[in-house]
């Protein structure tokens, strides 16, 4: 049973810091693209823009970010199930909704406060299901 | 909807959801990181990007992002976003019986109501 707790508390904190860092980082790309400016799509406007997001040092950040999240992805994958953790990640939503308003000062629609708050309970009865019921794996 | 709309809206469910289960098949073969210590996450990533499950994985979700690309060229993020919501149900029958994981009654509860909550949050 503690064992089940452990794997448990383990899965959790680390689908949580993974979500946290896939949601920061795509506020960062937000961050980064807002001070490059809207994209013009001719050619040489193009590389311009380019050139602005690979010496942005917000567009780094949001990718590092990114891959950080993705390699606790892979992690997580590794012991926990994948109906398990591919529902929780959408608790994403709410961290970009959430930070959205309070750092980017988007306007959030009551519609999407109500998506929100579904996908937040949906999330939290998948939490509490035995994150890995499979172990027939090597 | 038009034909193509449907027909690239599959394409993105289905191999998103092909390449995350292969991924994840992948990942349960590498094994998990004994302690979650720096030098034991590089050997697990050494380790998991030499097996083919991810190496499959990764063109099957670059597939299905670049053609969500296409889809947000044709339709809105109020229609692309709510439909691929479909990908949390494809995703849970995937695991059920691919990977075969107990999707027990409470956890497809919980799979509908994001479903519902992704579609509700993006077609209002």
């Amino acid at each position: 049973m503690s064992a089940n707790r452990s794997v448990r508390a383990k899965t959790f904190s680390l689908v949580v810091l993974m979500v946290l860092c896939s949601s920061v980082g795509d506020i960062f790309l937000k961050l980064g693209m807002r001070k490059i400016g809207s994209v013009n799509l001719a050619p040489e406007a193009l590389v311009t823009t380019f050139r602005a997001t690979v010496t942005s040092g917000m567009i780094w950040l949001g990718i590092l970010c990114l891959l950080s999240g993705f390699v606790m992805y892979l992690m997580v994958l590794s012991w926990a199930d994948y109906s398990y953790v591919m529902p929780s990640t959408s608790f994403g939503y709410a961290v970009v909704a959430l930070l959205s308003v309070l750092i980017l000062r988007e306007n959030v629609t009551l519609a999407r406060w109500a998506g929100v708050l579904l996908i937040c309970f949906g999330v939290t009865l998948v939490g509490r299901t035995e994150p890995r019921t499979n172990n027939r794996f090597p | 909807m038009s034909i193509r709309i449907a027909a690239f809206l599959a394409i993105v469910i289905f191999a998103s959801t092909a390449g995350e289960i292969s991924i994840t098949y992948g990942m349960k073969n590498v094994g998990e990181p004994h302690r979650l210590l720096p030098r034991e996450i590089f050997e697990f990533l050494k380790r998991a990007l030499r097996t083919g499950w991810f190496w499959l994985g990764i063109p099957l979700m670059t597939m299905s992002f670049y053609a969500t690309l296409v889809l947000l060229s044709w339709a809105p993020v109020s229609l692309v976003v709510p439909a691929t919501a479909l990908s949390y149900a494809v995703g849970a029958l995937g695991a059920k019986f691919i990977l075969k994981e107990r999707v027990s009654r409470m956890r497809w509860a919980g799979v509908g109501l994001v479903c519902l909550g992704v579609m509700l949050a993006w077609t209002g």
